[in-house]
């Protein structure tokens, strides 16, 4: 039996239609990614499902049990809002206690309760801290503990990292990431960066305009998205997406665009009879797309480079192909700067091509 | 030409110093980034070079002018801040045109001007409209084309990014050093992000508590960084440091870090004789660190995978040695259990060293 199950799920705010038909599942220890775009629904979803908001059809199931009609401190839904939500005055023990005393725990078990939770995630040693003193970190664990302390089935997280700086984020995304697996109580976790939800999920479901667009494991989503707006998301840098028309000469199949000849004979079997007399486009990762400096593949496409970014052990080179805009990501190439010319391969294996018209993936 | 260059800055807000003499020299057509944890002094210094604060002591230069005592008006100078200060009530034509306006130039040359910087960053469908219409990437460029459109010697960005969507962001900074590329502008941006300043930058200066803790190209800072501070600020995933020794095995030179260890001999001339005595830290990155499922031929260590991170293109895994979690980049080909026995193998040529003491670079 699923730890929650979502059937059905539509929200109405007067005309505006916020969640649309929205439905799936979580599976004991497995953490569920909401991602989207500002606007797409996920945190009205996540509200439904924690009973801050009724939804105005559909259902919500918790452990098997029907919980529409369950107010959401009854729900047994542990919920952490974005800015932690931590009682400045309160000890770590007593911000980690509080859900219990106001569930009128008798003194020793919410003693034995905030102890267990607390060297759970990690905090047993500050218990007499103020909340006012804790870091980032420190608050981010004690909001989770102040949740899985009330022994939640179902544990919610809004958008936990978004208003922290780029290097802390890293550290959290892992901490958050370790704590899960110790922890081990089904999430559902609510995003607009697509590399939290990589680095976090076992599942992303995909939403846009009120709608699951695709849901998939992280894995899945990134390598078979199913829709040009998946695979615009999912990936930094973005894909590349290159209006194209398939022509065949003899046994040859070659996807060709103004500037650019992609020679994808080997994949003829799989696209058969799903792209005649259609616009294409064709995607490729910019990871996809490797770079030399001298011509060793006999399908390698001349580029000139417009402009490197230099991110690490990694570099992200911007070519022209012709009139054609394309991203490359490589490692870094020494003598490679503003105005070379490289040779580009793209990886017939990580091809992608979309039907322009329905924008749904056809490979 | 516009050169910029500052001497020994220094500034406090009350008791707290903001900026300990800050010195830096920034070339003709130069980007040059500013980065730094936020609190570092980014802000403060950037308001320094507008002449919207005055230093305590140091001075500024401009094409060699001291411009100290130049009031901001004159310093011709643009600064672009975090939140934009745009007018809500006048169309996107009006707020770009306003400073033209305070100049008093004649109506056909403020309209070509606005007309030119409005095409340039693409945002001519924005004039007629109103900024509680603009999405936050627009209302960016908005600022942006205001500030653009006085045709500034030098332009100041302050976090010009921090506030849009990680989707957004990406495109955002291609643009920004597109547009510094066209225009010719010298160009100081700062951000807390290292990936972005990487991205971006001819050259980056890693600021803390005040000081400039080193400056160079994006390379040099990845490659080579002098100090614990910018080994961890730059790349991302961050530096494995941990601690270590430097011990004599023989005719080989060690770094002992107790549950592991890397032979240093073909270094370690340079350092050994005052190393010796010294508490160290050994610093590896992540992308030089190489899982192995077997022992192979010896010089690796036995370890057990302790999170995994999908990063889209690729994977990091965290691999406990003993007391010690080192993080490894991989292709995301390779798929990984939690509590897998992995061996972990180091790139010697690759390893860093700093003294425990001072944060130096020790090789």
């Amino acid at each position: 039996m699923p730890k929650l199950e979502v059937k059905n799920l539509r929200k109405l705010f007067g005309t505006f239609e916020a969640v649309k038909d929205v439905s799936f599942q979580v599976e004991e220890k497995e953490t569920l990614c909401l991602l989207g775009p500002s606007g797409c629904g996920k945190t009205t979803t996540l509200r439904i499902i924690a009973g801050l908001e009724a939804p105005t059809s559909g259902e919500v199931f918790v452990d098997g049990v029907r919980v529409n009609d369950i107010p959401p401190q009854k729900r047994q839904i542990g919920l952490v809002f974005q800015d932690y939500a931590i009682f400045p005055h309160l000890s770590v023990f007593e911000n980690i206690a509080y859900g219990l005393r106001v569930r009128k725990t008798p003194g020793a078990q919410l003693k034995t309760k905030v102890h267990d939770a607390a060297s759970l995630i990690g905090v047993d040693r500050i218990l007499d801290v103020p909340g006012k003193k804790l870091g980032l970190s420190e608050m981010q664990r004690v909001a989770i503990g102040r949740s899985i302390v009330l022994d939640p089935k179902l544990l919610l997280l809004d958008e936990p990292l978004s208003n922290i700086d780029a290097k802390a984020r890293e550290r959290m995304r892992a901490e958050l990431g370790r704590l899960q697996k110790e922890i081990g109580i089904a999430t559902v976790y609510v995003t607009h960066d697509q590399l939290e939800a990589l680095t976090l999920a076992d599942r992303i479901a995909v939403m846009r305009n009120g709608l699951i667009e695709q849901i998939g494991t992280t894995g899945n989503i990134y390598d078979n998205a199913r829709t040009l707006f998946v695979a615009r998301f999912i990936g930094s840098p973005t894909m590349n997406l290159i209006d194209c028309e398939l022509t065949r000469s003899g046994k040859q199949v070659i996807l060709k665009s103004e500037d650019l000849v992609v020679d994808i004979t080997e994949l003829a079997e799989a696209i058969t009879g799903k792209v005649e007399g259609r616009e294409l486009i064709l995607g490729i990762r910019p990871e996809d797309i490797s770079l030399n400096i001298k011509k060793t593949n006999p399908r390698a496409i001349e580029a000139e480079v417009q402009l490197v970014e230099p991110i690490g052990a990694k570099s992200i080179y911007h070519l022209m192909i012709g009139r054609i805009a394309v991203l490359a990501k490589d490692y870094p190439m020494p003598d490679v700067n503003v105005g070379s010319r490289v040779w580009s391969t793209f990886n017939a294996d990580k091809l992608h091509v979309f039907d322009k018209k329905t924008e749904e993936a056809i490979l | 030409m516009v050169t910029l260059r500052f001497v020994n800055i220094s500034k406090k807000a009350g008791k707290r110093q903001i900026l300990k003499n800050a010195s830096l020299d920034i070339a003709d057509k130069e980007l040059f980034v500013i980065a730094g944890p936020p609190g570092a002094g980014k802000t403060t210094l950037l308001k320094i070079i507008a002449g919207l604060v005055a230093p305590d002591e140091g001075e500024v230069y401009i094409d060699e002018q001291m411009v100290n005592t130049v009031p901001p008006g004159d310093r011709d100078v643009g600064m672009v801040f975090e939140i934009p200060p745009i007018y809500p009530n006048r169309t996107g034509f009006q707020n770009i045109a306003f400073p033209l306006e305070v100049k008093k130039l004649k109506g056909d040359q403020v309209r070509e001007r606005v007309e030119e910087v409005a095409e340039l960053l693409q945002i001519t469908h924005l004039l007629d409209r109103k900024p509680a219409t603009y999405s936050g990437g627009e209302l960016q460029r908005v600022a942006l084309a205001r500030v653009l459109v006085r045709k500034p010697r030098i332009l100041l960005l302050d976090e010009p990014l921090k506030n849009l969507d990680a989707k957004i962001r990406e495109t955002t900074r291609v643009e920004l050093k597109r547009l510094q590329r066209e225009f010719g502008t010298t160009m100081i941006f700062s951000t807390h992000d290292e990936l972005e300043a990487t991205a971006v930058g001819d050259r980056i200066g890693v600021m803390k508590e005040g000081a400039f803790e080193q400056t160079g190209t994006p390379k040099e800072l990845y490659d080579s960084p002098k100090t614990v501070f910018v080994a961890r600020f730059i790349g991302s995933p961050t530096m494995n440091l941990t601690d270590c020794a430097l011990k004599q095995m023989g005719d080989r030179w060690v770094l002992d870090a107790s549950d592991f260890n890397v032979d240093v001999t073909t270094g370690a001339d340079q350092m050994k004789s005052e190393a010796m005595a010294q508490e160290l830290l050994l610093g590896m990155r992540p992308e030089d660190v190489i899982l192995l499922d077997s022992p192979s031929n010896g010089g690796c260590f036995e370890g057990q995978v302790e999170l995994t991170q999908n990063f889209g293109d690729e994977r990091v895994v965290t691999v406990r040695v003993g007391k010690a979690s080192i993080n490894c980049l991989t292709g995301k080909e390779r798929v990984f259990g939690y509590g897998q026995k992995v061996y972990v193998k180091l790139r010697e040529e690759k390893v860093h060293v700093f003294r425990k003491e001072t944060g130096m670079a020790a090789m």
